[in-house]
């Protein structure tokens, strides 16, 4: 069924398609409408589930981690600052390998207090062992739910699945709903491996001591590893089944540019526009979309990206004193390589400042005129 | 007062790591017998953290589930919700935290689980201080006692924190107050709470020997002194409103309590004579209180 919806509809649809038990979510501005309309879909019935309302970020994912691990398929949406607070349980939810899956809406931290879009908050959880998957238009989002079930439940880790603040969340566009006899052949009911509800006495995140911990540890490493793989025959089997797949990263103009412009989330489209429009005037620049950013596809990035000149990162987001995440990430997926491209980092659009095709065409006509960035973060859209 | 037979069945098995004289292990056995083979047993960081033994090992013959300090109240929403909609209505949920993960870093879980009277039984295992942590103080630790954070010169000068109230005034179904010095009370009140659906707190005062600064074998003789010299007494409270004192003791000096206690061996005579004051103030608002609610159901009912 096609019906024009936000982002944030979407998610709702995602997650009545999953057939989500259990929904425990706390509201924030941009994520507000996913918690809305997932309330009224538990009233009406369209979904069966139980939604827990909670006193905080920091309890929906407490209260998420548990019913999965009882054995409910389960779910919960945050954004900034209601994500900083869950830190604690991001790290458990992984740590206790439970299959959760959340929805970020991109918004930047406070203070200053911001409501717009930024991929800090997202970004700054990327050591805390979450899969995480970016999302460019509400037809991604819809899809990529009931693949995250999909990835979570194969591999034992939890996913956030990400979107932007307004641009997407609040923003309709035309989007298939797939039906859900479709989404009940591509994702099979939850049967966790070892639930609470198994008669017997054993014992879910105890103490772990020395001689036990690197192990688990490991075994995280090596269940991130295996959801690169994972994530591409989800996606795989999902095209065959619904006609739409979206790779753990796209190639856009690809051939014969010498320079490749990198970007994730809804500024992607944008920069479709741009790379279009600098083609038709003779400029050979190539877009990379990054869809996954956790686990990192250093491999398929040194294949794609080895052999070219130039590479533009732009990055809505920054680690302070260093540079722009992704941008980090990308150099040093190449720092062992003896061919390598030289990397521009661009930091643009924080805190939900519109990144203009002016923006980025002036970051790309930089990276095509200067052989070295000359700095690590190179600002664009900056006043003064 | 009645008595009630004991279930035989322990689900608590030996080999674990309390200290010697621990109150609590005396309290979780009772606690287990009283709630069966049908539970989950969910234990915020605490003493309760260790004591079962680390992976691959278990002191419990029903499965556990730990979690975060602050979670106790979140965690067991969660399970609760999740065996509803898994369709099991056997299964009791049991949070089981100490006093700092309920009166301090685990009230908001707690607070936001018993407004929306999610179904579980909440024991709070009150040592009165972080005991697994050295024994700094907590928001339940009782005025004028040692802690490491409250040393004997600058000794805690503020209440204990009134948790039985502040969760009655959720309007919860079912607060009581319990001690492992009256056993058949302890598993007749958790008997109970099991069988009524919504949020239950239970209140176990759980003497500690080493941050009490007790004799080991003292731990029972230290829980029923608690409830004769009235600091602790033994009561439920039903919906908010309706309550009943379960024990009037004939007064012991709280000195007498207070005395058995290292923890308290720097007060002064003055001092004990200000504690004794409020434990009197407190009792007298109690029977107050008491006598209110049953004066106000029987108009209620006529």
């Amino acid at each position: 069924m096609r019906r024009v919806i936000t982002g944030n509809e979407a998610v709702a649809q995602g997650v009545r398609l999953s057939r989500v038990k259990v929904i425990s979510a706390y509201p924030i501005t941009p994520q507000t409408t996913i918690v809305e309309g997932l309330s009224e879909m538990c009233g009406d019935g369209r979904l069966e589930a139980r939604f827990l309302k909670v006193e905080s970020e920091h309890s929906a994912m407490a209260s998420a981690i548990a019913s999965c691990a009882t054995g409910a398929r389960s779910f919960t949406a945050t954004s900034a600052n209601g994500l900083a607070l869950m830190h604690e349980m991001l790290h458990w939810a992984a740590g206790a390998r439970i299959p959760v899956v959340m929805v970020n809406v991109n918004r930047a931290i406070g203070t200053g207090w911001n409501i717009w879009t930024d991929q800090t908050d997202s970004l700054s959880q990327r050591d805390t062992g979450w899969i995480q998957l970016y999302c460019e238009h509400n037809q991604e989002v819809v899809d990529t739910i009931p693949q995250a079930f999909r990835i979570a439940e194969t591999v034992k880790l939890p996913v956030m699945v990400v979107l932007d603040a307004f641009v997407l969340s609040h923003t309709a566009e035309p989007t298939e709903i797939p039906d859900i006899a479709q989404i009940d052949e591509f994702l099979p009911p939850f049967r966790g491996e070892f639930t609470l509800t198994e008669r017997s006495h054993q014992s879910f995140n105890a103490i772990v001591p020395p001689e036990y911990y690197m192990e688990f540890r490991y075994k995280m490493q090596r269940a991130m590893e295996d959801a690169k793989g994972v994530t591409k025959e989800a996606d795989e089997e999902y095209e065959r089944l619904l006609g739409r797949g979206y790779g753990v990263m796209e190639k856009y103009n690809w051939d014969g540019a010498e320079t490749v412009l990198v970007s994730s989330g809804a500024v992607t489209s944008t920069c479709r526009f741009v790379v279009d429009e600098l083609n038709k005037r003779g400029m050979r620049v190539g877009l990379l979309k990054m869809k996954m950013f956790r686990p990192f596809p250093a491999e398929e990035i040194r294949e794609v990206l080895g052999g070219r000149r130039k590479v533009a990162v732009l990055d809505r987001a920054i680690s302070f004193g260093h540079s722009g995440i992704f941008a980090q990430e990308i150099r040093a997926a190449f720092c062992n390589e003896d061919e390598r491209p030289v990397v521009f980092g661009f930091v643009t659009g924080l805190g939900g400042r519109d990144v203009t095709p002016e923006f980025i065409e002036r970051a790309i006509g930089f990276t095509l005129e200067n052989d070295h960035p000359g700095e690590d973060v190179i600002w664009v859209g900056l006043k003064g | 007062m009645r008595s009630y037979r004991i279930p035989q069945r322990e689900l608590l098995s030996g080999g674990h790591l309390a200290c010697p004289g621990c109150g609590a292990a005396v309290g979780m056995r009772l606690a287990l017998k009283a709630l069966g083979e049908k539970t989950i047993l969910v234990i915020p960081a605490c003493c309760w953290s260790i004591i079962p033994g680390p992976f691959p090992n278990s002191a419990f013959e029903v499965p556990v589930y730990h979690t975060a300090f602050e979670t106790g109240g979140s965690a067991a929403a969660g399970i609760s919700v999740a065996l509803e909609v898994l369709g099991d209505r056997e299964t009791t949920v049991v949070t089981w935290a100490g006093d700092g993960g309920t009166f301090d870093i685990g009230i908001q879980a707690l607070s936001g689980a018993a407004e929306r009277n999610d179904n579980f039984i909440y024991i709070c295992n009150d040592n009165e201080a972080y005991m697994n942590t050295g024994i700094q103080r907590s928001s339940a630790t009782p005025y004028g006692a040692w802690t490491t954070t409250t040393p004997a010169k600058t000794p805690k000068d503020r209440p204990k924190k009134n948790m039985l109230e502040i969760m009655a005034d959720h309007r919860i179904p079912y607060v009581a107050s319990v001690t492992i010095a009256y056993p058949e009370d302890m598993i007749r009140k958790i008997t109970k709470a099991k069988e009524i659906r919504g949020t239950k707190f239970i209140h176990l005062l759980s003497p500690c020997p080493a941050g009490w600064r007790i004799p080991s074998e003292e731990v029972v003789h230290v829980s029923r002194l608690a409830v004769q010299a009235r600091v602790f007494p033994l009561l439920e409270i039903e919906d908010g409103e309706r309550y009943t004192l379960n024990m009037h003791p004939d007064p012991v000096p709280v000195r007498e309590y207070l005395e058995l206690q290292g923890r308290f061996s720097h007060l002064t005579d003055e001092e004990i004579e200000k504690i004794q004051n409020n434990v009197d103030r407190e009792w007298r608002r109690l029977l107050k209180r008491t006598e209110f609610s049953s004066a106000f159901f029987h108009a209620e009912q006529r």
